[in-house]
This record gives C-alpha cells, structure tokens and sequence, in this order.
C-alpha cells in the first residue's frame, strides 16, 4: 500500500512539476509577446482544458507500444509513461489558467516595464513573481487533474501491482473486487493529498504574515 | 524569498521520490504477463507468483486485460507471455503465428450467477443452454461482459447454441471486466455468467448466488502461451519461458493446487481430473 501512495505522489507531482517548468513561462509568454502563431497556441492551450483523459491515455499507448513509433523505448507499463500521459494533461491547464491571468497583469504593468527596458526573460519573471497567487492557483488545477486522474494511466501504466498502480487504479481494481471498504480508504488518502498540498500553497501564496494568524 | 527557496527545494525532492518510485520499473529482471481478468481478480496470481519470483528472481508485471486485449497486447509485443481462457481466439493466435507454445495449467468452471429470487426459474439445473432461454424468454436482465474475453466468449457461446440473439431492453453488455460486470449484476439483481474463481473471492455478493453449475460444458480451462520470438524477440523471452514452465511444470502446478480462500478451491490444477 505504501508503494501505491509514494507512487501515486511521484507521479502526480512530477508531472505538475513538469507541467510548471514549462506551462508558467509560456502563459506569461503568450500574454507579453506577440508572435504569429500566438492566437493559434492560445486557442490550442484553452481548446485543450477539455480534453479528455482517457483519449490522452489511448493516444500515448498506440504511440509507446512496440508497433508505435516510440516503441522502442520499451516506456509502455511504465511509470514513466503516466507522468508523461499526465504531463500532457496539467500543461494546457497551466499554460491557460496562467496566460489569462498574465494577461491582465501584463496590460496593468507593460508601460513600467516596457519603460525599464527589461528583457523578455525579465518581464516574465516578474509577471510570474507579481502574480504568484494566479500562478500558484494555476499550478494546483493541473495538480488537481494528475492526481485525480485514472483513466489515462490505467491504459499507459496497466495497473501493475508494485510498478504502475496508484490510489486511483487501485481504487478501480478494489472496487472491481467488491472490496468497497479498501477503495474508499485510498479514496480518503487521495482526497487528504489533495487538500494538504491545497492548503500548502495558499499559505505560501499568502507570505509570512499568514504564519503569525495561524 | 523564502518561498521561493523552499519551492527550488522542493523540486529535486519530488524528482528523488519520482526515482525511488519508479526504481521497479527499470531496474529489476522482469517479464510482462498479459493475462485474463479473472486469475487477476481472485487473487490467484497475487499469491501463487511470489513463489516464483523468490526462487528465479524474476518479477512478473501482470496486466489484466481480458483475453481478447491480452491476447492483442501480446501480438503487439507489449507483453512476454499470455494466461488466457478462450480456445477459439487462442487458436487464431497460434494460426497466425503470433505464439508458439500453448500448455493448459489449470481449470475451473463457469456459473451462471443470479438473484435469490430467481424469477426466471432457472435454478439447480446443470443445463445453461435451457436456462438462457428461459432467460430469455422472460427478458430477465442479464449483464454481459461485451469484452471479448475468455468469459464472454464463452457466454457468447451459449447464446448461439441457444439460437437466441438478445436484446439490449433486458441485456446489458458493460464492455468490462469481471468484477465491474459482478458488481452490476450484484446491484440490478440481473442473471450473469462468471468464472468460479472469481466469484467466490468477490467481496460484493449481495443476494447474488450460483443457479446453474456442473455441467460438462461449463468446464473454463486456462492455458499460458510463449510467443513466436521470430516475431518478437527480447531480451525477456528466456525469463517468459522459465514463467511458463513454472506455471506447467511441478512447482506451479502444485502452488495452484494449494491456493483455496476460505477453504474452497479457485482453480483447480492439471493432476484434478476434470468432471
């Protein structure tokens, strides 16, 4: 059970991290420079809030398995190719929830900033630091997804006891075995992960004022 | 700044546990088994493989796919060795040179499952055919397994020797495995066919109980199957075939032969003559 819940945390976490790295950069990226594709990237991030976790799973798997053309990586049943599968579904979550923020910072500050002569590195970075709140609730919408999801990396990882099984596949093979009681103790674990990393990043997003109320 | 400071902290943690947590899938001597649903959802597997993997070293991934995925996934070459239950798919695998070498390694037998009640008077006969067309007749509601696994061939089976085609007003074909179709057929008190295995390690029985059993043509026998390594060779084929003799040879034969839960057999080794 141990190994269910610290790979259920691996693999959540690493794909939001992931997801971060590159979704808070490109969010602010689209609100401060305009490029040609920037509406078709902007529509692409939004029009994928959608989509649907299971077609991400069915996708990755005809690409990873042997007859695919990653095949040879050998990644298929892995946990690799859950936090790939997740990856892909926290980053469009990031990158719109963090794009449409930025965009209302970036009209507040762009004369400032435009008039300091920062570079484009600059601008986003202090767009992320002056919006870290938006930025920090963007990042746990995609946290929210990895670690609730389980259609996807039930078809990528299959749900192999010991390598690829997380709370939520382990909640389908309990409930599966009519084992009610178990599925709803992984249900609880997973809801309290949730809730604390919640909590977590508010009281960070808050600074250390928060801490003397507490 | 101290946010920041503990968030860049924070990162090589998560990638240390994402390592340590991954630390099987890359790191171990392993082979892939696609197999059926209802040796996974038993518990069979769970409790006859670590014997195995204690005297050879090898761990084994099960997949649980139902026999028609398995036997895909296997084809595809993204497992090493397949325990399924449906001869007519098996023998189209072979045919089309998919696997090589096909063992049996246990038997059991199939039910046909259905509320106490029972309104369409099937039970305590040992003819299935009759009893699905009484099913049928009286447009109980039936779930279906619809996965093209070993069970619902089976049952599929039936239906054509019946001569009946049912309809979706009282059958309800759920595309999923054992358990999923148990468990609806627990909660809409319909009539189903299941593996005995399965159904005496299901935790979710109800008032759910076996109406028809015992017949010749209820017999549900497992075979393994080693793939073709002209088609698929890998560094895991050796280890498939070790898995595979285990499971026929001696010490498998013998770890099914011991495997009961709550005093009854699941599934029965090659040595226990069939009915």
């Amino acid at each position: 059970m141990l190994h269910t819940i610290l790979l259920s945390l691996a693999v959540s976490l690493t794909a939001t991290a992931a997801a971060a790295l590159i979704g808070l950069p490109l969010g602010a990226l689209l609100a401060v420079r305009d490029f040609r594709a920037r509406n078709a990237v902007i529509l692409a991030a939004n029009a994928l809030l959608g989509l649907p976790p299971v077609v991400v799973g069915l996708a990755l798997y005809l690409l990873l398995s042997r007859q695919g053309p990653f095949g040879v990586l050998g990644l298929l049943f892995t946990p690799v190719a859950m936090t790939l599968a997740q990856f892909l579904l926290a980053l469009p979550i990031v990158a719109a929830l963090t794009h449409r923020a930025m965009t209302s910072l970036w009209d507040r500050y762009k004369i400032e900033l435009r008039i300091s002569g920062a570079s484009l590195a600059r601008c986003i970075a202090i767009l992320l630091r002056i919006g870290r709140r938006e930025a920090i609730t963007a990042v746990l919408a995609g946290f929210g997804r990895t670690v609730s999801e389980v259609g996807a990396i039930l078809i990528v990882g299959g749900n192999i006891a010991g390598v690829t099984r997380t709370m939520t596949t382990a909640i389908t093979l309990e409930t599966s075995e009519g084992n009610f009681g178990r599925a709803l103790a992984y249900g609880f674990i997973v809801i309290g992960i949730s809730l604390a990393v919640s909590a977590t990043a508010f009281a960070f997003s808050r600074g250390p004022k928060f801490w003397s109320h507490v | 700044m101290r946010p920041c400071l503990l968030a860049v902290a924070i990162f090589p943690a998560i990638i240390a546990a994402a390592g340590i947590a991954a630390q099987p899938a890359h790191a171990e001597r392993y082979v892939v088994l696609a197999s059926t649903t209802s040796v996974e959802n038993s518990g069979l597997l769970a409790r006859i493989l670590p014997q195995f993997e204690a005297q050879t070293g090898i761990r084994v991934r099960v997949v649980a796919q139902g026999t028609g995925q398995a036997l895909a996934t296997a084809a595809h070459g993204d497992a090493d060795v397949v325990l399924v239950h449906d001869p007519a798919a098996e023998a189209a695998f072979l045919e089309q040179g998919h696997g090589v070498t096909r063992r049996q390694i246990a038997w059991n037998d199939f039910v046909l499952l259905g509320p106490a009640a029972d309104p369409a008077h099937v039970g305590g006969t040992h003819d299935i055919v009759a009893a699905f067309r009484r099913i049928a007749a009286g447009k109980s509601p039936f779930v279906s397994r619809g996965d093209r696994s070993g069970t619902d061939a089976f049952e599929k089976r039936l239906w054509k020797q019946a001569g009946i085609e049912p309809k979706s007003s009282w059958y309800k074909e759920i595309g999923g495995g054992m358990g999923a179709d148990l468990n609806m057929a627990a909660a809409t008190d319909a009539y189903t066919v299941s593996d005995r295995g399965t159904w005496l390690s299901f935790a979710n029985k109800r008032s759910l109980a076996i109406l028809v059993e015992g017949g010749r043509d209820l017999l549900n026998r497992y075979d393994v199957i080693t793939l073709n390594p002209a088609e698929h060779a890998s560094e895991r084929t050796a280890d498939a075939a070790a898995l595979a003799d285990w499971l026929a040879g001696p010490q498998g034969q013998s770890a099914i032969a011991s495997d009961e839960v709550g005093g009854q057999k699941l599934f029965h080794p090659m040595s226990d003559p069939e009915p």
